[in-house]
């Protein structure tokens, strides 16, 4: 199951992933709401490079070009979308203003799906979880999130295990039709779902052994300490939502086809 | 001569319990007491109600489950029907079977803070508290590491340190060596030991494997069909013959002494452990 | 010829770990065998290429003559059945008569034949009473009966038991060892992985302990959970009783003691020879 690899706890140090969760989440919507202020192809294209620096410094380039190619196919599909329907009913001037601004929709949905991306690839789980028990979010929620994230490989590796035990008593996972197949997810479906409660009612009970619930007040091992790097993140957040306004209501952005040569349509 | 003054910490007479729907009782008329600092080991065959005990311990009887629980329950002083288990739970620690299942957090410094968290302790105390656990139980340099990563053996040494770290009286080991192998599990036992020894830690310990167990026991009770059947020191009550026809699982070298018996061979005293036979065994055979 | 032939079986796992680092041995028809070790030496990875729950990352493992790179995991289950540790990652039917028919309908039985078959498992593992409760409605020993009639009920040649007795008490340990020793003499080829030397040492089959993805050594109970320096070497406790033996070594008793009966005979003529 190696989707589930990205949730092993990996100890990686580097100047992004060590500023402070809340701080990255701000850059995000900074990056995020910039990128829809904007519908032309130039402002976007920047917008999609301006995140590189931070994934190369990080150190998780392979992980993040994965996470991009996986976005491919949904952005591809937005540009036919937009192009196609945009030719079909002329809301468009010139057909390449309509290319444009599918172009645009299409890196719009990159750079979306990209910032999310950074986001993650450069916190762990454990950081996350801590960040959150640091907001105003109830703990109950919290705790959800990480004893998930927690158990997220044990439940990975039960599910390989019920899988390998029935396929030990001839269940055949790969044959038959559709129809079929989805049947045959039921003996592995069944035993998974009767252990999670299981498991669910042995953590409810360690919990409340461990004074679950006693004060309101709950209070933290650890706590997140804003550093200079993250004063300046904040900065450049704040410094590229500022300019991301500006340029949209006070500058003129050129069209692509200034620069391209004339198209044949 | 002055006696010894024994305070007890578990009192219990005359409990009855029944889980919600079911027609017959779990606990039957349970009578039994516990003195500071002492290592019981209760034990007996599988469904006698021994894990129905423990949970009765720190409350999860009558809190968590409902169901009728009658009799009186002192544990820690404390009447144990009406505090709540989160009060219970500063007296009153429970280690359960499954190591995996008692910690949630994402690093193992996380997990024994846990209940210090919940507790609402300041940060500079549970500092020094997680230290101080994490050392008693000699998992310091595991202070970082998930606790998906650690072996068995060391996540039920986890486990332990959360709970030591709420510093009760009183530690209730729930079969905790089941998904053990016997020398991971022989290490939790002098982990356990040393808590008893060190710290004055009451033990309860529920285990089948009486002959790694044993000789850490000063108090072995015996359960069947929810009732406490023997009561007393480890040698009186393998040597009992109710022992026996339970099918408890006696150690082999007692086995071996009532053979011995059997043959017309008496030899003086009980051996616990293998050490005590050999003890016994050169003193008979070598002059 | 062996009904079971890994040759210089090399496993790693998809994280990367390498659990099996070259294991060879034979396993004959009507074999009573035990694979011991520390959690983690690889056990359970090796028995699971008994049945091609996985394949060889290098070398080949035959069962029956043929390959398990070769044939389905189903075709091998008719051969080799596997008793998981924990019975609850088996049972999902509503009915213990279901579930044990489950693997049967799996590998082509006629309606006739389940019925027969499941009547047959039901009245062997003393599960009559239950045969229509549900499964979830049973005790922990009760469905571990349950999981071991349903791969008893295809009767398979060989079976497979990993970790039997965990979280067993002495009665069930007890029965579990007679029934297991029983369909041993009946014929069946039976493997046990355990790290429990007392279930062991009272059964005395054939041992096959294991260190860190290797075979430390393979031969009989006896000499092997007696070796004081293999048992150090792999990290097991042996048997109470071969302790004790091994503490009166010096007066000149047998090092390999691990049955309590015979344990008592030495000390008996000893102490006889002494008092005369």
């Amino acid at each position: 199951m190696s989707v589930f690899e990205g949730f092993r706890f990996r100890h990686v140090s580097s100047p992004i992933h060590n500023r402070d969760p809340r701080i990255k989440f701000v850059f995000v919507i900074a990056l995020f709401v910039v990128a829809i202020l904007f519908t032309e192809f130039i402002p976007l294209l920047v917008l999609f490079f301006l995140p590189l620096p931070f994934v190369w410094v990080a150190g998780v380039r392979r992980q993040w070009l994965r996470s991009l190619r996986g976005a491919l196919f949904l952005a591809m599909f937005i540009f036919v979308f937009n192009f196609v329907f945009g030719y079909l009913y002329k809301s468009y001037p010139s057909t390449s203003s309509l290319l444009e601004y599918s172009l645009a929709m299409f890196l719009r949905f990159l750079v979306l799906v990209e910032s999310f991306s950074v986001f993650f690839l450069t916190t762990s789980p454990d950081h996350l979880s801590l960040a959150l028990e640091q907001t105003r979010v109830p703990y109950e929620f919290t705790f959800a999130f990480t004893t998930a994230v927690r158990f997220v490989p044990v439940l990975a590796e039960e599910a390989q295990t019920i899988m390998d035990a029935q396929k030990a008593r001839g269940l055949e996972l790969e044959r038959g039709n559709f129809l079929k197949r989805v049947r045959n997810y039921i003996p592995i479906l069944i035993p998974l779902i009767v252990s999670a409660i299981r498991r669910s009612l042995e953590l409810a009970e360690a919990m409340e052994s461990r004074a679950w619930g006693v004060t309101p007040k709950r209070t933290n091992l650890y706590v997140l300490k804003i550093k200079l790097g993250d004063v300046v993140l904040l900065a450049l957040s704040i410094v590229l939502l500022v300019v991301g306004i500006y340029v949209r209501y006070f500058v003129p952005i050129p069209q692509l086809s200034t620069f391209l040569p004339p198209l044949p349509f | 001569m002055a006696a010894t003054l024994r305070l007890s910490v578990i009192e219990i007479k005359g409990l009855t319990y029944s889980y919600p729907g079911a027609n017959k009782p779990s606990l039957q008329d349970v009578n039994l007491t516990v003195e500071k600092g002492e290592f019981a080991i209760l034990t007996g065959p599988s469904g006698c109600g021994k894990t129905t005990l423990c949970r009765c311990f720190n409350g999860l009887i009558p809190h968590f489950y409902s169901g009728e629980l009658k009799g009186a329950l002192k544990v820690a002083g404390l009447s144990v029907s009406e505090r709540s288990t989160g009060e219970m739970a500063k007296h009153v620690g429970l280690v359960f079977q499954n190591p995996e299942n008692q910690l949630f957090a994402l690093s193992v410094e996380k997990d024994v803070a846990f209940g210090l968290e919940n507790l609402g302790m300041s940060r500079k105390q549970m500092r020094e508290r997680v230290n101080w656990a994490l050392k008693m139980t000699e998992i310091e340099d595991l202070r970082d590491r998930a606790p998906h990563e650690l072996s068995g053996g060391q996540q039920q040494r986890v486990a332990i340190a959360s709970v030591l770290a709420m510093q009760p009286e009183i530690i209730v080991f729930d079969e905790p060596t089941s998904f053990l192998d016997p020398l991971a599990a022989q290490r939790i036992f002098e982990v356990i030991s040393q808590l008893n020894k060190q710290l004055g830690i009451t033990v309860i310990l529920v285990e089948h494997r009486l002959d790694l167990a044993a000789k850490y026991a000063s108090h072995v009770l015996i359960m069947d069909e929810g009732k406490i059947v023997l009561d007393g020191p480890p040698r009186d009550i393998f040597n009992s013959e109710r022992a026996w026809l339970l099918g408890v699982g006696i150690p082999k070298a007692v086995r071996l002494w009532r053979l011995l018996e059997e043959a017309g061979v008496d030899l003086k005293g009980t051996p616990v452990s293998s050490e005590e036979a050999i003890q016994y065994l050169k003193e008979a055979l070598w002059r | 010829m062996a009904l079971i032939e890994v040759k210089d079986v090399f496993f790693t796992y998809q994280a990367g770990v390498e659990a099996l680092k070259g294991v060879s041995l034979q396993i004959r028809d009507g074999e009573f065998v035990a694979i011991m070790g520390q959690n983690g030496a690889g056990k359970t990875t090796l028995v699971k290429n008994f049945n091609g729950l996985l394949k060889p990352t290098k070398g080949e493992v035959l069962v029956d003559g043929v390959s398990t790179r070769d044939v389905s995991v189903a075709k091998l289950a008719r051969t080799v059945g596997f008793v998981f540790q924990n019975p609850d990652h088996q049972l999902f039917s509503e009915t213990v008569e279901e579930e044990i028919a489950f693997a049967l309908r799996n590998f082509g039985f006629e309606a006739s034949a389940i019925e027969k078959r499941v009547t047959w498992a039901v009245n062997l593992l003393d599960l009559v009473d239950y045969r229509k409760t549900s499964p979830f409605m049973l005790s922990g020993g009760e469905r571990k009966r349950v999981a071991l009639a349903s791969v008893l009920a295809w009767d398979p040649k060989v079976v497979i038991l990993d970790e039997p007795t965990i979280g067993q008490d002495y009665r069930q340990k007890e029965n579990l060892r007679q029934f297991i020793v029983q369909l041993n003499e009946q014929g069946k080829t039976v493997v046990v992985v355990t790290h429990d030397v007392e279930f062991v040492a009272e059964c005395n089959p054939r041992v096959i302990l294991m260190k860190e993805g290797k075979i430390l050594a393979d031969g009989k109970a006896k000499q092997i959970l007696t070796n004081t320096s293999l048992a150090l070497d792999a990290s097991i406790v042996p048997p109470q009783i071969s302790q004790i033996f091994q503490g009166l070594s010096f007066l000149g008793f047998p090092s390999d003691v691990i049955d309590v009966s015979e344990a008592k005979n030495l000390l008996v003529d000893r102490l006889r020879e002494l008092r005369s």
